[in-house]
């Protein structure tokens, strides 16, 4: 039972109650097939519509964007088991820090920058 | 104070906190590196945004870009973040050493693939004439895409010193958070091929 467990500080003990195999190990198992399949469809469908230009470039580039977030919520929610309403501060604070030094620095580089190239003309 | 107050995002190891304990502390910390790394990426991605019409009479996107190749790449990359996935699924539910260990080398393998295909592409890219030195275009490329493989060939590294580390001591406590934090840096690596793929190769291939 404790075979991977050397230290005497790891309990054998996780959230839903699971020691071992059993229904928690069945439960995170179904997540992950669910997340690996939604992902490998997310992905699937924007490089096809790319590879048969289904659609005009204005419309492909808003469905590869929608598919893109659509994905990474997938991967944040089934592979990193992260969900919205979590409760640490610290955590929150650094990832809308985070957030707000990437706004600035990515958005004013492309806002910036895109000004100064409509000039060059 | 509620047991949850300090917990991390991510797959959890143990249920019960009494305390701030290490797992919390190395895990926000790594948060925080995750988080300036995101940044590092946004960043460059900016600037690959900016240059992506600078092609300077050189080659673009389409004459470049392979996207069979991209398709093989991506394919190795997300079913390597489902197998590391089931690595820590082996972790959590003391499924033994054997299947953690085979999860782990699966996912190493996986990782090859990926930067075997994306090396034969840069490759591919240099012969046709688009080297980092053609134009601004191809420069903001090989500033961004090969950061992104220096990532995953860092993370294939992390890997095999805690395969070995888990062959000489065991799975005690280090090896233990040392799994958790590559698996949050491998699924973080993910979430960025997904930006790459879409913005660089199917939005210049749209």
């Amino acid at each position: 039972m404790n075979e991977l467990g050397g230290h005497p500080n790891w309990h054998p003990h996780f959230p839903g109650g699971i020691s071992g195999d059993g229904d928690g190990y069945r439960k995170d198992l179904h997540s992950h097939l669910w997340g690996l399949v939604l992902a490998l469809t997310l992905t699937a469908v924007p490089f096809a519509l790319v590879y048969w230009h289904a659609m005009t470039r204005s419309w492909l580039l808003l469905a590869i964007g929608i598919f893109a977030l659509v994905q990474a919520m997938v991967h944040f929610r089934f592979f990193l088991d992260i969900h919205p309403p979590h409760r640490n501060v610290d955590q929150l604070l650094l990832v809308l820090f985070s957030a707000q030094i990437l706004i600035m620095m990515a958005g004013g580089t492309v806002w910036i920058l895109a000004n100064l190239h409509s000039r060059m003309y | 104070m509620s047991e949850n107050a300090y917990a991390n995002p991510g797959i959890r190891l143990r249920a019960t906190h009494h305390h701030v304990d290490r797992e919390d502390e190395v895990n926000l910390g790594f948060w925080v590196f995750l988080m300036s790394d995101a940044i590092l990426f946004g960043t460059v991605f900016a600037t690959y945004a900016i240059m992506v019409g600078a092609t300077a009479g050189g080659p673009g996107p389409k004459q470049l870009f392979d996207i069979k190749s991209v398709v093989i790449q991506t394919a190795a990359l997300l079913l390597s973040s489902f197998t590391y996935g089931m690595a820590s699924l082996s972790l959590k539910h003391r499924n033994g050493h054997g299947r953690l260990i085979a999860w782990l080398v699966v996912t190493l393998l996986l990782a090859l693939v990926f930067l075997g295909f994306e090396v034969h592409d840069f490759l591919a890219m240099f012969a046709a004439g688009g080297g980092p030195d053609r134009s601004g275009f191809t420069s903001a490329f090989f500033g961004l895409v090969p950061l992104h493989g220096l990532h995953v060939t860092t993370g294939c590294i992390w890997m095999v010193a805690l395969i070995v580390q888990m062959a000489r001591y065991g799975i005690d406590e280090d090896v233990m958070l040392g799994l958790q934090r590559l698996g949050l840096f491998w699924h973080f690596l993910d979430i960025v091929w997904i930006a790459i793929f879409s913005i660089v190769y199917l939005g210049g291939l749209a």
